[in-house]
């Protein structure tokens, strides 16, 4: 079971879950992905240790997609 | 000098788009700027003194506070780039906190899990050295440990807990790691020892000693492309 979570002020909230051969769980995850890419956030998922990259669309087949948000300097 | 094709990288570069990619020049350039810089503080007060106090040896007094100036002037700027570690109390609820927490530890190996319990901070190997991560700012140790680079970065909501605002930090220098830097204002460059005097007490062992084998590797391996292999020496 892949997860959408996104960090925010409760720690983390998971936002869908899915199964790549379950087209209504697809089909929500990929809706939850593409609000919270509205809102301003961005799509991350690990590529390996110690690696990351920007998604902007749902990875189906990545067992974990965070969202954050922008970050700038100080 | 890096290429970096428009639209890569960190999206967040886009709001600095008038500075140029951090890469091994440029941290070069800035490392040689700040040492001129100090040394440009320094060694005037120290002249004077020592000229002061030659010509006239009643003057000891001011000579003094001349060298006091030489030494006072560095340590500013130092614990100006020590602050961007200082801790601070979070505001989100503990449940949050503990939540964020347990996230970031899902992100972090062992090495870097054990170092945030025990600091705050997150340790990170990148191909430009040894990253220390902590909710308003990350320090990056160079490859031979001598020289620290302290950034001020922090994503734009102070109320997240801790844990989620590293988290944040963290996969941004993950997926872009001259991008970070650029993003990232610099406001300290120079020597491990001079900054790890300045940092909070508990933040210390993160920073390390030089030559000890105590406390994180700082010194150790930084990662070059997929691997990790041991950093040359500045």
């Amino acid at each position: 079971m892949s997860r959408l979570i996104r960090m925010d002020h409760t720690g983390h909230t998971t936002l869908a879950e899915w199964t790549p051969d379950d087209p209504q769980t697809v089909d929500a995850a990929v809706r939850a992905f593409r609000a919270e890419l509205d809102q301003g956030y961005f799509g991350m998922v690990s590529t390996g240790e110690g690696q990351a990259e920007q998604v902007r669309e749902l990875p189906l087949d990545a067992e974990l997609v965070i969202m954050r948000l922008p970050i700038s300097g100080g | 000098m890096a290429v970096e094709t428009p639209g890569e990288g960190l999206p967040e570069r886009q709001a600095v788009h008038w500075r140029p990619i951090v890469d091994e020049h440029r941290l070069n350039r800035t490392a040689a700027l700040w040492t001129a810089t100090t040394t440009a503080h320094v060694v005037p007060f120290i002249g004077a003194g020592a000229l002061l106090f030659a010509v006239q040896p009643l003057a000891l007094p001011v000579t003094l506070a001349s060298f006091a100036h030489a030494w006072v002037i560095p340590e500013l700027y130092a614990h100006r780039g020590a602050n961007v570690v200082k801790p601070k109390r979070s505001k989100a609820p503990a449940g949050a906190e503990r939540a964020s927490i347990g996230l970031l530890g899902d992100l972090v190996g062992h090495e870097a899990r054990d170092l945030h319990a025990r600091t705050g901070l997150v340790l990170e190997r990148g191909e430009l050295g040894v990253w220390l991560v902590g909710p308003a700012g990350a320090l990056l140790v160079r490859p031979g440990g001598r020289r620290v680079h302290c950034y001020c970065v922090r994503v734009n909501d102070p109320d997240l807990p801790s844990g989620d605002r590293i988290a944040h930090l963290l996969l941004a220098l993950r997926s872009d790691e001259r991008g970070f830097a650029t993003v990232a204002n610099l406001a300290f460059s120079g020597a491990r020892w001079r900054v790890r005097r300045r940092v909070d007490a508990s933040v210390r062992p993160a920073v390390g000693n030089p030559g000890s084998r105590d406390g994180p590797a700082v010194e150790g391996p930084c990662r070059s492309g997929g691997g990790i292999e041991r950093g040359a020496t500045a």
